[in-house]
């Protein structure tokens, strides 16, 4: 039985031609591919990062638009309600300011209006008691043209302070 | 595709040369009408009596002639070179057919067809009688199986020459026609077999090894299922071949052993001290080992190719053991032999895969355990 004795003959080929193979596949084929395919997967990875990074960077610089369009909104709304305030508060100044003139203007009036009606009041007392006077004296004058009637009168003057006291 | 038509058409090409070559030489390619010597036993009633077990041994064995077909007596076969060497007769080179399939004594050797140097070639003194002292020559002839290794190295070497001519041009293009085809199985051996056994730091060591054992198995498996020339010669299921792959293994597994993986064969951590110290019983188990992994390896490579060989062509045998009862029975089990011979071959596709796979991981495996660090 032949099959399980080896033939030394058959073995000493395969040694050789195996070997050869072995070397030949070796130097002129494996080296070669395996460069290559190291190559490959090391060109891959490095365009798959390449992409990342450029992926991280737009990514960034779209955080930093929004990052920028969000202040610019946020100063503008504090411009505006800075705005706002400051012209309520012109406004309120204006009004407060106002006010207070007219405040004073109407005070002013007030006693001024008081001067006048205590002015008024002195002249009308003034005039009336003048008025008076002239009235008075005209009416004395027609009344005592009589000298009967004058002593009639300081006769009744007479007994009148007399009765009274 | 354009690359893949264009490697088909070169191999048919260069086929069709060598079988044109062959055949014009009349000297090497012989087609001869043989007188029919059949003896009383092998002559029953006018039939010739099939003798299975030369059937089979003749086509899972080696031969110095590539036998192609015989069409009725004659014998259409591929001479193959002879080489000799003898103490009376010096170095001998010459083809096959001179000995006329063991008909004739050519030089004073002869190819025995029968006895107890059957199939081997003898020496025979001056009266024809084989020599009682040293009757085998050194004999390194270019077999059907050596010449099966050359025809499966060249065209590994052709093939995976061609793709690296790819790789070198252009590495980071996308792979193109028979790159594309082993592309996949280049880096499943170092991605699947080589990395997770071996590990990451030393696996590049022993790629071309694993890749080159992988390639030869499997080419040499498939070549083994094409049923006539330039395949069908059963070069892995011989133990020759296997050996020596595995005798690489062993090497290679060998001279890479770091100093922790002798120790572990002298200084087994983990085991009781008394299956070390008197009876030094795990260091003996453990140096066997070291023996046993590549033998293992030789001899599942061997079996399996061997075992698909023998049942595909003992369904064809029965078709003859069939025919030679009756003639419509062989007709008849011809239809079931074919196509659980069909079968067979779709399974021996699938083996060739499997040992090539096998073979290389186990390889790896052991080369891991011979580098591996403290673990």
């Amino acid at each position: 039985m032949g099959l399980i004795t080896p033939d030394y003959g058959l073995l000493v080929w395969m040694l050789i031609s195996f070997g050869l193979v072995l070397f030949v596949l070796k130097k002129f084929a494996w080296k070669p591919i395996m460069e290559g395919l190291k190559s490959r997967e090391e060109t891959i990875s490095k365009s798959l990062r390449q992409a990342e990074e450029a992926r991280n960077e737009i990514k960034k610089l779209q955080e930093y638009n929004e990052e920028l369009a969000e202040k610019a909104r946020a100063e503008r709304e504090l411009a505006l309600k800075e705005a706002k305030s400051l012209r309520d508060k012109i406004v309120e100044e204006a009004k407060a300011q106002a006010q207070a003139e007219a405040q004073k203007i109407i005070e002013k009036s007030k006693i001024l209006i008081i001067q006048e009606r205590e002015n008024a009041q002195k002249e009308l007392a003034q005039m009336v008691s003048k008025l008076a006077l002239e009235i008075t004296e005209k009416i004395l004058r027609k009344e005592f043209l009589d000298k009967d009637k004058q002593i009639g009168y300081f006769k009744d003057l007479l007994s009148e302070i007399s009765s009274k006291n | 595709m354009q690359n893949f038509f264009n490697v088909k058409r070169s191999i048919y090409i260069g086929l069709f040369l060598f079988t044109i070559i062959s055949f014009g030489d009349c000297n090497n390619v012989f087609a001869s009408k043989e007188v029919e010597e059949q003896t009383g036993n092998n002559e029953e009633g006018g039939k010739k009596k099939f003798n299975t077990v030369d059937f089979i041994f003749e086509h899972i064995g080696d031969s110095y002639e590539w036998h192609i077909v015989t069409i009725g007596e004659y014998h259409v076969s591929i001479p193959l070179p002879v080489i000799l060497y003898s103490k009376q007769r010096g170095l001998n080179i010459f083809f096959s057919n001179k000995f006329q399939h063991g008909k004739e004594i050519y030089n004073g050797f002869k190819w025995e067809e029968e006895g107890k140097y059957k199939g081997k070639i003898v020496e025979l003194d001056s009266k024809g009688e084989i020599l009682e002292e040293n009757p085998l020559p050194l004999n390194f002839s270019i077999t059907k199986l050596v010449f099966s290794i050359f025809l499966a190295s060249g065209l590994l070497c052709w093939v995976f020459i061609s793709i690296a001519k790819k790789y070198k041009n252009g590495a980071d293009k996308a792979p193109t026609g028979i790159q594309n085809l082993f592309e996949p199985v280049i880096l499943f051996i170092k991605d699947d077999i080589a990395i997770p056994s071996i590990g990451e730091k030393q696996y590049q060591r022993f790629m071309p090894f694993l890749l080159s054992v992988f390639f030869f198995i499997w080419f040499n498996n498939m070549l083994g299922l094409i049923p006539i020339f330039p395949g069908g010669a059963n070069v892995t299921g011989n133990i020759a071949v296997t050996m020596v792959l595995a005798l690489f293994t062993f090497v290679i597994t060998t001279f890479n052993g770091n100093k922790h993986y002798w120790k572990e064969i002298v200084n087994a951590p983990g085991v009781p001290w008394f299956l070390k110290f008197p009876i030094p019983i795990m260091p003996v188990v453990e140096f066997t080992g070291l023996f046993t992994k590549p033998i293992v390896l030789m001899i599942r490579l061997f079996a399996n190719i061997l075992a698909g060989h023998m049942v595909a062509i003992v369904f064809f045998s029965l078709i003859f053991i069939f025919g030679a009862l009756n003639i419509w029975a062989g007709y008849g089990i011809s239809i079931i032999s074919v196509s659980f011979a069909f079968f067979m071959t779709l399974l021996e596709l699938l083996v060739a895969l499997i040992q090539a796979y096998v073979f290389t991981l186990l390889s790896a495996i052991y080369f891991g355990m011979a580098t591996q660090e403290h673990h």
